[in-house]
Formats: C-alpha cells, structure tokens, sequence
C-alpha cells in the first residue's frame, strides 16, 4: 500500500502546497518583498506543474515553456525590484500598507 | 349617371389657400396694396369659379346635378381608400357662393378697416387660409377631408380671434375658442371612426367615408345611425356655437371686427349646419338625434336671445344674435326642413355679415368704442352704415320682404307641423330678435349723442373700401330671399327646388323608417319632405303658412315697435324691467346665465387641480423628474459610493479578493462540471 516511487500526484501535491504558501505570503505579509518572493514561489510552483506533466506524458514543450517562464520572471524581478529601491529611497519604508496611492 | 368631371374645382380652394402661403411665407416684406390685391384677388377668382361651377351645374338635368375633381389619392391603406376629391352638388354651390362672395366684401372691407395695423400683411394671410379651409369643408366629397376644412377653419378661428395677441385677454379668448372646439371635435372624430367601423368590410375596395358611398348604404348605418348623428352633432355643437358649447363665440369678439363677420357669417359657424345638412341622409334614419338637434337649437335660440337683450357691448349683442340664429337652423334641420336651414345659412351669411362690419364701422368711427351707452345720434354722421344697418335689422327681424322674412318663416313653418312647443319657442324668439335689434339701432343711431367730448366732432362716414361692401350686403339683404319666394305668395320657392335634389335622401330614409314602424316622430321628416317635394301639400298647407307668415311678421313689427317707443320715449320702462323681480332675471341675463362660471367651477377648476396636483406635481415633478430621471442618478450614485469602498488602494486588500473571485470560480467550476 505504501508505493515508495515517487509518482505526479507528489509533484501536484508539492506545487499546491508551494503555491497556497505564496498566495498567503502575498496576502498576510506587509513587506514588499516578502510578497515579491511569495510570488516567486507562486511562479515556481506553477512551473514544477509544468514539468510534472511535461514528464508524465513525453512532451518536451513543457521543459521549453518552462524556460521561457524562468526568463520572464527574471525580467520581472529586476523591474519589481528597481521599483522596490526607487520607493525605499522616497518612503524609508517597503511596507505596503504604507502606500495607498493606486487609491486615486 | 356618371358625374361629370371638371378640374378647376381644385383651384377654388387653392387660390385663397394659394394667396395665404404666398402672403405668410413673404411676411412683412411686400408693400400694402400688393397685399390687399393679393388676397381680394385670389377671393375674387374663387367666386368666379364658383359661378362658373353654378351655371355648369345648372345647365345639367335636375337628377344629374354633379361635378366632381379628384385631385389624388390621399390615404390609401389596404382595403380603405380616401381621396382628395372634390365636388359641387346644389348645396355646395349655394355654400361656395356665398362663402366666397360675402369673404370678397369682407376681404374689400378689411382693407380700409385694418388700415396702418402692424400686422396687415399676417392678418390677410390668415384671411386666406380661412377661406381656403371652409372651401375645402364644404367642397369635399368625403368626411376626412371634410375634417380637414373643419379642424382648418377652427386653427384659423384661433390665430384671428387672438390676432392682437399682445393683449392678453385676446389670446386667452383664442385659446378659449380652439379648446371648446376641441371637445366638440372629438365626438365628431368619434362618429367617424364609428361609421368606419360599421362599413369597413362591407363597402369592399371603396372610399367608404365619402358621402355618395355613405348614402348608398344606409341601411348598413341604420343600426347606430343615432349614435353617430349624436355624436357628429356634437362636433357641430362646438363649431356652429350650440348649447352646451357655444361659450366661445361670444368671446370671439377679441379678434378684429371683420374676422367676426367672417366667423360668424360666411365661415365657421355654418360649417355645423352645412355638415348635418350634408349628412342628412344619415339623420333622417334617427328620429332621436333629430329630436335631440331640433331641441338643442330651439333651446339655444331661446338663450342666445335673453342674453343679447341685455348686453351693452355692440359686439355682443351681435354675437348672442349669432348663436340665436343658429339655433334656428338647427331647429329647421332637426325638423326635417334642411331646405330651409341652409337657406337661413345664406340669408343670414348676408345680413350678419352686414351687421358686423356696420358695426366695426361704428367702432372705427368711435375709436374702438364699443359700449353703447356711449354711442347714440350716429344717423346724421355715418348715413350709409346707418341705412345698411337699418335693412340688416329689418332682414334679420323677419320684416317681408327682407331677406330673413322668407328663410325664418319657413323654419317657423315647417317647425308647427312638426311641434307646436318648438314653434312656440321659435316665434318667441323672432319677436325677441325684433326687439333687441332694434334696442341696438335705437341706442346706436337715434337719440342725444352720449359720444366722448373729445370725439364727438371727429365722427365720420367710413371710407369708400368700408362703405361699399356694406351696400352690396345692404341690397343683399333686402332681394336675398326673394329666389325662396314661398308658393303662398305665388312664388315658386326655387331655392327649395334647386337643393331639392341633395336632400331627396330624406325621403327614402323616411320611406325606411315608416317601414321599420319606428314612426312615432317620423312624421317631422315627413312633413319635411312633403313640404320640399310635392306640390300639392304645399298648396294644401299654404292657408297655414300665410296665417303663421301674419302673425310671424306682426310679431317682428310689434317687437320693433317697442324697441322704439322704449329706448327713445321711455327709458323709465327699460330701467323699469330691470328692476322687475327684484332685478334678479336682469341680473342673470346680464350674466349670461353664467354658463361661463359655471363651466369654470365644474370643468376649469377641477381641470386645473388635476393638472397641478396629478398630472404636474405626482406624474411630471414625482414620477418622471424625480423617479425616473433623478432616481436613475441618484441610485447610480448610491451604488458608486458602495463600490467606492472597495477601491481603498490595500494592495493586499485587493490581492485577498483577486483570490477570493478565483476560489469562488474554481468551487463553481468543480461543482458544475
């Protein structure tokens, strides 16, 4: 009854797991950059389910998919952080509930 | 036999509607005598077309006497077609001739009459068009077009009775005009639609509303025929001024002198007449409405002649006399005698026309006064106007051989061998007519001059344009009736024998009724027909109708008489009559019986009250202004204040409801699929 290999549904499970624990990174926490590593994880979680069924049925798109994906969330990451600097210079502070601009 | 066709039917009415186009769309720009030509001419050249039209028809043999022009097909819609058509049969000549003609002198006359006014040019082109829609009423061969003319010359009424607009009492009586003939066109619409309900269907493929469509079949109308001749005498009651509508005419006296001699004599008022005459085919099948038009017409004589005794306003006593002898018109027709009631239509077209515009010249003389009591001694100082005047007293007084002897002695006749009560009434009101006419040229003409200080010495006879349709009329009145010449007075009555052709209806339909049993008040009709048909019974009543003729004529002479002897030797008398009963019965004809205020208690009032309470201050201000369009923002707005707190720039706030929306869906999406 215990299957000792490692099989999808391990892969799913993890990538659910990694990604609820992003989703509550962004929701609960007030650091700016805690959530932009929450979202990281959302990312990366997204991209292990990829995987996951780019092995399980022989499609090689995936693992390409992937790439792209590391690529542009790179890209992101350098624009969110190089706004993240901008406003610690202005604020002193990456506290989100600290900035109440998109308000207006 | 085919009617024979003849184009320039077509161009009676648009030369006059012609002319008022020509003179509305040039307004202001053209000098005064190019309109005053433009508008006498264009009359005139109507009333050359329609002698022309009379000679045609009379040239023809008695049964053929029809001319038709149908100018195009107006309404066609599926099974039902109605035409711009015209036609001339023997009533509409007789009505063509004396519109056109008594408007050319009315029109001559407003030459001198609205000399130096501002709105010259606008006066004459609504002259026009008068005369263009009544043409197009009684030139019409079908009921909507008949309409057409009638609703025309109703619009007219209103832009000429309110024509000095600045003054506010005028147009309030413009107003006061076009909303009582509103209500009476209303059941006219009405009959109408429900002559269209019971033919439409029946009369496949044909203009079902045109009259020679209509008196073809009868016996299709016979069932409602009472309500239909009910209600499209309602409709004459709001034109032609009969109990309970005629409030308006006399405050159509704010227009223009002129303009109340054409509403009153040529135009407008006989449009009611003119209308249950045409359609007597139709009331001949109804004992009831005749009963009923017969009623209301001696009832409105009655009225109309208690109220003009006591009025001091030349124009009013001129106005209830107006309403008076409309109700002797619709007397004759609701007796059967529609002969006779068209006949009163012309000769009174001639004498009131003449009374009218005598009396603007007297108003004209006076600067606009129009009290009597401040008139008096005018017979040396205007000696036309008073000559005239004096024969249109005599005309309409009944005096042989005056035109209005023959017309109001056949109307008396015919009423006594229908009903001795309505005859009653009648003769008592030709004697009252006698007397309050004369009351009005006694205080005018005769006497000590009561004339303001000021304008004593600036008394004149009116000028040539003014003087000379007064004589024209003048005559008129005196040799009018003479082509009615009564067979008693070794005549032979041509005008009955020439409309003897329209009206032949009536006896058919009376054949119908005495077949239907329905004869209790059949034999008015009968009677009726008698008198315009056979010769034999006429002889046989003609003892009858000389004895009536006497006594009608000895009424007049004492109706006259007294008018003299009171107002020139006893006024005592007079101030006498007033007091009599406490002052009481002066008092309510002085107030015209206060229909006016009656009406504006039970009608006016409340209409107003419905109009500020329901339909403007609930319907207007609260349902459509506050419900409908400030609701509509205003919840709008409530809605956006709600959804305004969800915008609270949270970034976390907004990333917790982004999941949320996505949890809803995946929870909807795992349930349903």
């Amino acid at each position: 009854m215990f299957d000792a290999s490692v099989g999808l549904n391990h892969y799913l499970l993890l990538s659910v797991l990694l990604f609820v624990i992003g989703v509550a990174g962004v929701i609960f926490r007030r650091n700016a950059i805690i959530m932009f590593m929450s979202i990281e994880l959302m990312l990366t979680s997204v991209n292990l389910t990829i995987l996951a069924y780019s092995r399980y049925l022989g499609d090689h798109t995936g693992h390409v998919l992937v790439l792209f994906v590391f690529a542009v969330a790179a890209a992101e990451a350098a624009v969110g952080l190089a706004i993240l600097v901008e406003l610690f210079r202005k604020r002193d502070t990456v506290d989100v509930d600290r900035f109440r601009q998109l308000m207006e | 036999m085919h009617p024979i066709t003849v184009e320039y039917l077509r161009w009676i009415v648009l030369l006059p509607l012609g002319g008022a186009a020509f003179l509305g769309i040039t307004n202001r720009r053209l000098p005064t005598v190019v309109v005053s030509l433009v508008a006498s001419l264009t009359v005139l050249g109507s009333f050359l077309l329609s002698a022309q039209a009379f000679f045609a028809l009379r040239a023809l043999p008695t049964a053929g006497r029809l001319l038709t022009d149908r100018v195009y097909s107006w309404m066609p819609v599926g099974d039902l077609r109605i035409d711009v058509s015209f036609m001339v049969d023997p009533l509409t000549a007789v009505m063509i001739l004396f519109v056109t003609g008594v408007a050319f002198l009315i029109h001559i006359y407003s030459i001198g009459y609205m000399k130096g006014d501002r709105g010259y040019q606008r006066y004459f082109a609504y002259l026009n068009l008068f005369v263009g829609m009544m043409l197009i009423l009684v030139l019409s061969d079908n009921l909507p077009l008949l309409f057409v003319g009638w609703e025309g010359v109703g619009l007219c009424s209103y832009l000429l009775i309110g024509f000095w607009f600045e003054d506010l009492a005028n147009s309030a009586a413009g107003k006061k005009a076009f909303l009582v003939n509103r209500i009476g066109d209303f059941g006219f619409l009405l009959g109408m639609l429900l002559i269209a309900r019971t033919l439409a269907g029946k009369v496949g493929g044909e203009n079902l509303f045109s009259f020679a469509v209509m008196a073809q079949h009868t016996s299709l109308l016979a069932p409602v025929a009472t309500a239909i001749g009910l209600l499209l005498f309602m409709g004459a009651t709001g034109k032609s001024a009969q109990i309970p509508l005629f409030v308006w005419l006399p405050d159509a006296m704010a227009g223009p002198t002129p303009v109340s001699a054409l509403i009153h004599a040529a135009t407008m008022v006989t449009a009611g007449v003119y209308m249950v005459a045409r359609m007597n085919f139709l009331y001949v099948l109804t004992p009831t409405a005749m009963a009923v038009v017969a009623v209301i017409g001696a009832l409105t004589a009655l009225v109309a002649a208690t109220i003009a005794v006591t009025q001091d306003d030349i124009k009013k006593v001129l106005a209830y006399s107006t309403v008076s002898q409309l109700g002797y018109m619709f007397l004759a027709c609701g007796v059967g005698a529609f002969g006779a009631g068209i006949f009163h239509v012309m000769t009174h077209a001639f004498f009131k026309a003449l009374l009218f515009m005598g009396a603007g010249s007297v108003i004209h003389a006076l600067h606009h006064q129009q009290d009597m009591r401040y008139m008096g001694g005018l017979r040396s100082k205007m000696p036309v106007t008073f000559v005239t005047m004096f024969a249109a007293m005599l005309a309409i007084s009944g005096v042989f051989p005056f035109a209005g002897f023959f017309s109001k002695d056949e109307i008396l006749y015919n009423t006594f061998l229908d009903s001795k009560v309505l005859w009653a009434i009648g003769y008592a009101v030709a004697g009252l007519t006698a007397f309050y006419m004369t009351r009005l040229l006694a205080l005018t003409f005769f006497g000590k001059s009561r004339v303001d200080e000021e304008h004593v010495h600036e008394v004149h006879e009116s000028p040539l344009s003014m003087t000379i349709p007064l004589m024209v009329l003048g005559v008129l009145s005196l040799i009018g009736g003479w082509i009615g010449w009564p067979h008693f007075l070794g005549g032979s009555n041509r005008f009955e024998t020439w409309l003897a052709p329209v009206f032949r209806h009536g006896m058919e339909g009376e054949a119908m009724a005495h077949g239907a049993e329905n004869a209790v008040h059949a034999s008015a009709a009968a009677h009726a027909a008698l008198a315009h048909g056979a010769e034999t019974a006429v002889h046989a009543g003609g003892s009858t109708e000389l004895a009536l003729a006497v006594a009608s004529l000895a009424l007049a002479l004492l109706g006259i008489a007294v008018g003299f002897v009171v107002y020139l030797r006893r006024l005592d008398v007079a101030e006498a009559a007033r007091r009599a009963a406490g002052g009481r019965l002066y008092w309510l004809l002085k107030g015209k019986y206060f229909v006016d205020e009656i009406y504006e208690a039970l009608i006016v009032r409340p209409g107003y009250w419905l109009s500020d309470i329901v339909f403007f201050r609930f319907t207007d201000a609260g349902l459509i202004d506050g419900v409908l369009v400030n609701g509509t923002a205003r919840s709008l707005g409530i809605l956006g204040s709600v959804l305004r707190l969800l915008q609270n720039g949270m970034l976390r706030w907004y990333a917790y409801s982004f999941t949320l929306g996505v949890l809803v869906i995946l929870f909807y999406l795992v349930r349903h699929l």
